[in-house]
């Protein structure tokens, strides 16, 4: 087994450490909101985690157009990895975001756009590891693996354009709008926290994802021995 | 002997031969539509009870009634017309012929089009006369064949999909619903509107979205099978 | 007609065909023989264009294969276990479907010319989900040489047949399948390859691990070979 490179080893420290100033910044730094309170705070989180939550799944949008391409089948580790840890993140996104809505907006869950089509990805994630549960063999796995993440990309930003047009039904939704205006009415200390945070989770975010594609190259291989022992 | 050259057939010829053999077959049995039709009925009973749908509520979930049902014997149509192709190995009989892999995908979806329209053809009027609601008019049929084109676009790719996994038809329409999301909505918001009576220039936007939608996913569907189907 | 260079096929990490090197001139009926396992299905799928090669050459009926696919496929006919046949169409609905699928020039009287070689001429309007196996796999011939390919692919097209049927199916396999042409065939029944082939390739471990043509088996039968190629 290859040892763990180094550069994944600092930067294991270094997301400990980014996670633990972006912790410090969100709870102790930024000014309690005066509207909200306390609770505001969670956004710093469930702002960061938001972030990664779809920049991974872009990029696993990507990743399978680029395996669908040249059939290589480090996209497809790249591609399950991205899933795996934006699924969670996502997960957490919208756990965070109840625990704000249900002080701001008095209810754990309003089918607010970014709402709804974060819980319909996280249903499209769902569905893409049933899928891939379901086949044997590796490479039909990557094959349909790379479509459905691609049609779940192109489907997502279609499913937030028409979830905005039933906001007319939904009257809680106006408050969507005003949380809007509220983040650009952040004082500089709740910047340099969103910032921050943002970049703390970015560095986890990368972390994780480099720790999957290695678990996954290291599957492979266990995989490979096994096939040599069997022969 | 036949002493003339055979030519392979266009695109769009063998598309046609496709679509002609399912309706051939289908002309027989019965099987498909029939299992369809009795099914839609039955959705409509449950959402009477249901939804209790007395004259004040019919007319706001009019629209919602009918998609859902669409949507639910429209995958019940998409399962069995793939799995019949699976099943005896016809799949790989299209397969085999020296045609575009896009014209048995084309071929594919035009019948499953047209066995979900000719459900929707019986459900329409059933349902005006059940509810005394008129359907029959030309700007509504107009979005349900645009909203059915969309979702047969997509969940013939799917199903060529699911048929190939080990769960099979239970995976369909965990596949298809979350990718669907945004054109059964969007059908669902121009119907709504529609039957409210207002004007089409009102539901201007959700109508793009559905032939945004339709476009996108006949041109990623057209592309994407060839990897569905190779091995 | 077939010629296939350090043929690899993987499926992930396990490796079927490794390095299979065959090669079939005009007119051979080779039987493709070995146990479960072996890569006869695979190979065959290959051969097909259905299954895309992970490495090496093939070529079938002088045309490149994934590149030219469309063209291998025009000169190719399969008849596999499976019947590839539509049981709520008749007969005759079959063939006219999988003619136009060909573009088969003058289509009404080949397939009246493919019913009666196969003898099922007066069985023409009949639902195929009526149709006994044997003659399924009658008609499944008939689909298979509907465009008179120039190749043939059998892949076990004796799977669950009885006896009776059997003997009927190898009638039709060599007057109307293999009659002038170049037939790849797999099997597990050696007495029935041993009838029909010219030429005999023993697959094992993903390779050709043997290969003699009819003549040469003269003083020896075919199952004596086969035990013997497989124990080398």
């Amino acid at each position: 087994m290859q040892p763990k490179p180094t550069a994944l080893k600092i930067l294991d420290v270094v997301s400990i450490i980014v996670l633990a100033i972006s912790t410090y910044l969100a709870l102790f730094y930024a000014p309690t909101e005066l509207v909200m309170g306390e609770v505001q705070r969670v956004f710093y989180f469930h702002i960061g985690t938001a972030w990664v939550g779809l920049l991974g799944f872009v990029l696993a949008a990507v990743s399978g157009i680029v395996y669908l391409v040249t059939k290589d089948m480090k996209w497809d580790r790249a591609e399950v990895a991205l899933v795996e840890v934006s699924a969670m993140f996502f997960f957490l996104t919208i756990v965070l975001g109840s625990i704000w809505a249900r002080p701001a907006w008095n209810t754990w869950w309003t089918w607010d756009p970014r709402l709804t089509t974060a819980a319909v990805t996280e249903l499209i994630y769902i569905a893409y590891f049933m899928l891939r549960a379901g086949i044997e063999d590796p490479e039909k796995r990557a094959r349909f693996g790379a479509v459905y993440t691609l049609l779940g990309g192109l489907s997502a930003p279609i499913t937030f354009m028409v979830i905005r047009l039933f906001r007319s039904i939904h009257p809680v939704v106006v408050g969507a709008a005003n949380a809007n205006q509220e983040k650009l009415s952040m004082t500089g200390d709740m910047k340099v926290a969103f910032f921050f945070a943002l970049f703390a989770f970015t560095v986890l975010f990368v972390d994780f994802v480099w720790h999957r594609i290695r678990l996954g190259a290291l599957e492979e291989k266990v995989e490979q021995l096994k096939l040599k022992v069997s022969m | 002997m036949n002493t003339k050259r055979n030519a392979s057939p266009s695109l769009w010829k063998a598309a046609f031969a496709v679509v002609r053999k399912d309706l051939a077959a289908e002309l027989r049995s019965f099987e498909l539509v029939s299992a369809m039709l009795v099914f839609s009925l039955l959705v409509i009973v449950i959402f009477n009870f249901a939804l209790e749908l007395d004259v004040k509520v019919r007319q706001s979930v009019t629209a919602g009634v009918l998609w859902t049902t669409f949507a639910f014997a429209g995958t019940l149509g998409l399962n069995r017309s793939m799995a019949t192709e699976k099943d005896r190995g016809c799949l790989d009989g299209l397969l085999l012929a020296p045609v575009d892999r896009s014209a048995i995908y084309f071929g594919k979806a035009l019948s499953n089009l047209i066995f979900m329209l000719i459900v929707e053809a019986f459900v329409l009027p059933i349902y005006s006369m059940l509810y005394n609601v008129n359907l029959f008019r030309l700007d509504l049929l107009g979005v349900i064949l645009l909203g059915s084109i969309g979702y047969t676009a997509v969940g013939t790719l799917l199903s060529a999909m699911s048929v190939q996994t080990r769960t099979r038809e239970v995976l369909l329409p965990i596949l298809l619903f979350p990718v669907a999301i945004p054109v059964l909505l969007a059908a669902v918001k121009v119907s709504g509107g529609l039957l409210a009576g207002a004007a089409f220039s009102e539901v201007l936007t959700p109508f793009n979205i559905l032939l945004v939608y339709d476009v996108v996913f006949i041109a990623v569907a057209f592309m994407a099978f060839d990897y569905v189907v190779e091995e | 007609m077939i010629t296939v260079k350090k043929l690899v096929k993987r499926f992930g990490l396990k490796v079927v065909l490794r390095g299979l090197d065959f090669s079939v001139q005009q007119g051979e009926f080779v039987a493709l023989l070995g146990p479960n396992g072996a890569g006869k299905t695979t190979f065959l799928r290959i051969l097909a264009s259905l299954s895309r090669p992970t490495m090496g050459q093939v070529q079938v009926a002088g045309h490149q294969l994934p590149h030219e696919a469309a063209q291998v496929r025009a000169k190719l006919g399969v008849v596999s276990h499976m019947p590839l046949l539509y049981p709520d169409l008749t007969a005759e609905e079959n063939l006219r479907f999988y003619a136009s699928m060909y573009g088969v020039a003058d289509s009404r009287s080949r397939i009246t010319e493919v019913l009666q070689m196969v003898g099922l001429e007066n069985r023409r309007k009949d639902l195929v989900r009526t149709f006994s196996r044997g003659m399924q796999q009658r008609l499944a011939i008939g689909r298979a040489v509907i465009h008179n390919p120039e190749v043939m692919l059998f892949d076990e097209p004796y799977t669950g047949l009885d006896q009776d049927a059997s003997e009927m199916l190898d009638e039709v396999l060599r007057s109307v399948a293999a009659e002038g042409r170049t037939v790849v065939m797999t099997s597990h029944d050696l007495a029935r390859a041993e009838d029909l082939a010219t030429r005999f390739d023993i697959l094992s471990r993903g390779v050709v691990a043997a290969s003699a043509k009819r003549e040469e088996l003269r003083d020896t039968n075919l199952l004596a070979y086969y035990k013997q190629a497989l124990a080398d």
